[in-house]
């Protein structure tokens, strides 16, 4: 009994000092690791698809609710106005989940430019979806309400060759970012009226 | 006759290198040789996984009881893998994205804990230091050899550099699941032609 007392304090003591340690080290490195995820993952993304926008869309960032989710919008201003708003959402492909931003314009509620953030699909081949241009830029211009398909599926979009379950992804995550865009418009309009002076 | 530190060190670049001659831990081995910038950047995970945790151990080793001493070890290479994983998110965010889920994994590295079981539980603190930077660099060394090949071959790049002219066309089997296996086979031949007395 006494044995299987200590053998128990030892577990516990060094689960603690463990537990401890990380928690320290991730405080430390919280804000770095959210500076980098920016910068590396959604950034290049952002800007390339907001090309020629007035403002920083990486600093002109608020968040919103959606069924208890935390949703990052990043707002692009064209015309001096901060029309286009861009957010992820998430598809299924051929390795995983393939992360997709996704910006439209408020006005016309048209796809302004589709980029692949995260994926882990096969390189050189389902990768493509996001190092090719001509992929991505078959959405633009795309009304949001439009169910985006790749041809196979009867749709519009030319699959990347090879790769057609990667791009089959991309084209999920444009659907569903459609349908939470309708959902969190009017909050996303409530927070841009801070953005328009 | 105790082996001296340098000796420890060394026969885990030659005479125990993993996975060639102490053949663990072939998962990661196989998945993340993809390219050398994976390679190098896994081997270094890796190693400072061995030397802190065989090193902690190994202080460690008259205060962990024998029969939970398998638990003990696992929370010493969980909490150091975990820094790595944040420091490498703070730090080298393109590389983490790369590894992905495979840092995480260097936990049930049967070489990590392997070392552990069998030399840092028994030796002092200087020669188990020596052991788990020995069989780290070795790892490191593998890891490169193998994704050099890999990644000259089936990209045609090396640290995503091309190495051939533009009509080079990538042997792309080689940085598949497929030729991952193939190549190790075909390494691990070569070494036991190579150690053969």
């Amino acid at each position: 009994m006494r044995e299987m007392i200590k053998l128990f304090l030892v577990i516990v003591v060094f689960s603690a000092l463990s537990g401890g340690v990380l928690a320290a080290i991730q405080n430390a490195t919280q804000e770095k690791i959210e500076y980098q995820q920016l910068k590396f993952v959604k950034g290049p993304v952002i800007n390339k698809i907001l090309d020629g926008s007035t403002n920083n869309p990486i600093t002109d960032r608020f968040k919103v609710m959606d069924d208890g989710e935390e949703v990052t919008v990043f707002v692009g201003m064209f015309d001096g106005d901060p029309n286009v708003v861009a957010f992820e959402s998430f598809g299924k492909g051929y390795g995983g989940e393939i992360g997709t931003i996704v910006a439209a314009n408020l006005n016309t509620d048209k796809i302004v430019g589709v980029g692949v953030t995260t994926h882990s699909e096969t390189p050189g081949v389902g990768s493509r979806a996001k190092t090719d241009p001509s992929f991505t830029q078959q959405f633009e211009g795309i009304p949001i309400q439009d169910p985006v398909k790749v041809k196979a599926d009867g749709g519009e979009i030319d699959a990347v060759s090879g790769a057609t379950i990667s791009s089959r992804g991309v084209c999920g995550a444009v659907v569903q970012w459609g349908e939470q865009y309708e959902r969190i418009k009017d909050h996303i309009q409530d927070k841009l009226k801070a953005f328009k002076k | 006759m105790a082996k001296t530190a340098v000796q420890e060190f060394t026969k885990g670049l030659w005479a125990e290198i993993p996975p060639f001659r102490l053949v663990l831990g072939l998962c990661p081995v196989l998945a993340v040789t993809k390219s050398v910038e994976n390679g190098i950047g896994m081997g270094i995970a890796t190693t400072f996984v061995l030397v802190c945790s065989n090193i902690l151990i190994s202080m460690l080793r008259n205060i962990i009881p024998k029969r939970v001493r398998i638990a003990c070890y696992i929370v010493v290479i969980a909490t150091f893998v975990t820094v790595v994983e944040l420091v490498m998110q703070a730090y080298a965010y393109p590389l983490f994205l790369k590894l992905g889920i495979f840092i995480p994994l260097i936990v049930v590295n049967c070489i990590v804990l392997g070392r552990a079981e069998a030399f840092a539980a028994k030796n002092s603190v200087l020669p188990a230091f020596a052991d788990g930077l020995g069989i780290g660099v070795g790892f490191t060394l593998s890891l490169t050899a193998l994704s050099i090949v890999r990644e000259v071959l089936g990209n045609g790049t090396f640290y995503e550099i091309p190495v051939f002219g533009p009509s080079f066309e990538p042997f792309s089997f080689m940085v598949q699941a497929p030729g991952a296996f193939v190549c190790l086979g075909l390494m691990l031949c070569v070494m036991n032609i190579l150690g053969k007395k």
